[in-house]
């Protein structure tokens, strides 16, 4: 991508943002920069406060403490100027039920500023381009989950929004709609756009963003490229089965001690979990587990989910307490 | 050519405007007023009440009331058609701000918190589009009097200023329930909460009774009531087609409402999450 000199500022830029709910810190300093022209994803568990920071940035929520701007524009103080630049398809859809889906976007058409006829013109062509022209009469209480998404962002991008927001965009959705939306998302910035999504799916990162950053709690606990995330945690994780579940815990010392990752925590008492950033290290591991007299039942060598790699970046272990620390993965 | 550049392109070829206009204000209240009444084209039993409730009421109050206190029906006509126009159109208002409640847990009004239109528009335009059902409830309440031999002798001007006045004072009303509709939980507790508030004001008023009837301390409360004022005033110009100083303090009374109840709901309404 050829950086382009004269731009003024990136899509998004966020210094220390904080919202507290009560007691409650759901987002505890997060800093953010987009680069304009990317996908920017952020990555995190249900409840990590992703949904709460999109809604911050794009000017639905006060933060309690930080900055935001938007190309330049504050969030807070300049909010109508950054809702020109802006159009977001939010977790849960932003639609009228009641309304049909074609008079959705006339209606947010019209409210933007088009005429009656430009209005109708490029709720059309947005139907076209959704696939939804044969259901645009329809009520949108009748429209499938799919359908719903895809109306929601296609209101999103009435306008042609510089930067869109997309919070969540394939929770939900079959696999062949989440396909169909992935090629939308990709389309958008062909086009020109700049795209933040979150997602709770590392695959649906790793097939869309840029770059990312993850988060936990309400912080920031990696950023950087896809494949700087993926090299830091291991791209496999080794699974093993005890035979005994008494040997749970020596058989983890053994591997953090050989490994010098923390296994991650499961819920079954003979297994045993830990990233795994080279594959030739697992016979390092059996080594030293047979050294140990540990019998193993099962072995085998997996993707991680999203669960290790949290595990791993956090480094949160049953044996090592640490507060969950900023790591840098690295840049291009 | 770089994204960055179409990036840059597409922000220099929009005309950004620091805050919206005057006329945009305005045309975005009317576009949300025109998006309430498409709703209720597609669900009408959503004007159920402003149906049922002007005719079952008019002619229950006119029968209950009619002989014990203007000795029969057709002398009470004059007293309480007026008075159940008040009663009935300000009732309907509180629905304004039950359903404003309804439509703001929809997840819509975060589309339009994120869209460049002026703030005060996606309220305003629910009580805008809301007048409509006011004029429905008021032509009907009028109906049904005619329908029970009521002939205001004010004429027709008269009469249509009059339903133009509990109109204008009905939506005035509404913000109140509006702020409740954006401050309260749930839609219920709105429609509990301005029921306690309206229903010591229609009926502790001159709209069903003539307040010489009422004990002494009640006759102060019906006097300061600003009801009162509003069926007074309405019931000159109905009846007698006469302007009276009860008409400018209703005005007052309803400007003084929205200046503080929409700037309040307002602001209530960008705190909201
Ligand atoms: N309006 C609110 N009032 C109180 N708490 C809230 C509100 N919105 C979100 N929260 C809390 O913030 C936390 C994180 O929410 P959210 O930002 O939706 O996370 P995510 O989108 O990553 O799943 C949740 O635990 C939720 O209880
Ligand atoms: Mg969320």
């Amino acid at each position: 991508m050829q950086r382009d000199e004269q731009f003024p500022s990136p899509a998004v830029q966020a210094r220390g943002l904080v919202k507290i709910w009560g007691t409650e810190r759901t987002v505890d300093g997060v800093d953010l920069t987009v680069p304009a022209g990317s996908i920017y994803g952020v990555l995190g568990p249900n409840g990590a406060g992703k949904t709460t920071t999109i809604r911050m940035l794009a000017t639905l929520l006060r933060p309690d403490g930080g900055t935001a701007e938007i190309y330049g524009h504050d969030v807070v103080s300049e909010a109508h100027v950054v809702r020109q630049l802006i159009g977001l398809t939010g977790q849960y859809a932003s639609v009228d039920d009641r309304l049909t889906g074609r008079e959705n976007l006339v209606i947010f058409g019209r409210l933007l500023g088009l005429g009656s006829s430009e209005a109708k013109k490029r709720a059309d062509e947005l139907l076209e381009s959704f696939d939804l022209t044969e259901a645009a009469a329809r009520s949108v209480k009748k429209f499938s989950g799919g359908m719903r998404r895809r109306l929601d962002l296609a209101a999103s991008l009435i306008a042609q929004p510089p930067l869109i927001f997309l919070d969540e965009p394939t929770t939900g959705l079959d696999p062949r709609t989440r396909a169909q939306m992935w090629d939308t998302i990709r389309h958008l910035v062909e086009t020109g756009s700049t795209v933040l999504l979150t997602t709770q799916y590392l695959d649906e990162a790793d097939a869309l963003a840029d770059r990312v950053a993850v988060i936990d709690h309400g912080r920031v606990v990696a950023e950087g490229t896809v494949d700087a995330l993926k090299a830091s945690i291991g791209i496999t994780s080794l699974n093993i089965t005890l035979r005994q579940a008494s040997d749970h815990r020596a058989a983890e010392r053994i591997v953090y001690d050989t490994l010098g990752l923390a296994a991650v925590e499961t819920r079954e008492s003979q297994r045993v979990v830990a990233p795994l950033a080279d594959a030739e290290r697992a016979t390092d591991v059996l080594v030293a587990l047979r050294r140990a007299g540990i019998a193993i039942a099962e072995l085998t060598v997996q993707k991680p989910t999203l669960d290790e790699v949290f595990l791993t970046i956090t480094g949160q272990v049953p044996t090592a307490e640490q507060a969950p620390a900023v790591e840098e993965v690295g840049s291009r | 050519m770089s994204i960055s550049r179409l990036e840059r392109q597409a922000l220099e070829s929009r005309a950004i405007s620091r805050r919206p206009s005057f006329g945009q204000t305005l045309h975005h209240t009317l576009m949300m007023a025109y998006r309430t009444l498409l709703r209720v084209r597609r669900t009408p039993e959503q004007w159920a009440d402003v149906t049922f409730q002007p005719i079952v009421f008019t002619l229950m109050f006119t029968y209950i009331f009619g002989g014990a206190i203007a000795g029969n029906v057709q002398n009470y006509l004059p007293l309480i058609i007026p008075g159940l126009l008040v009663m009935t159109v300000v009732t309907t208002s509180i629905q304004t701000g039950v359903q404003l409640r309804e439509d703001m847990d929809t997840g819509v009004f975060d589309r339009f918190k994120s869209l460049p239109i002026a703030r005060i528009a996606p309220l305003a335009g629910a009580l805008l589009a809301d007048t409509v059902r006011y004029l429905i409830a008021t032509v009907l309440t009028l109906a049904m009097g005619y329908l029970m031999g009521y002939r205001p002798e004010g004429g027709i001007a008269a009469v249509a200023l009059a339903a133009l006045l509990v109109i204008v004072s009905a939506w005035a009303v509404s913000w109140i329930f509006a702020f409740f509709g954006v401050v309260a939980r749930t839609a219920a507790s709105v429609q509990g909460l301005s029921m306690v508030i309206l229903f010591p004001l229609t009926f502790l008023s001159n709209a069903l009774v003539p307040a010489k009837t009422l004990p002494h301390i009640l006759q102060i409360f019906v006097r300061f009531n600003p009801i009162s004022h509003l069926v007074t005033a309405i019931r000159a110009l109905a009846n007698t087609g006469t302007v009276n100083g009860n008409l400018a303090v209703s005005l007052i009374g309803a400007a003084v409402i929205v200046l503080i109840f929409a700037p309040l709901t307002v602001r209530a309404y960008m705190r909201k999450a």
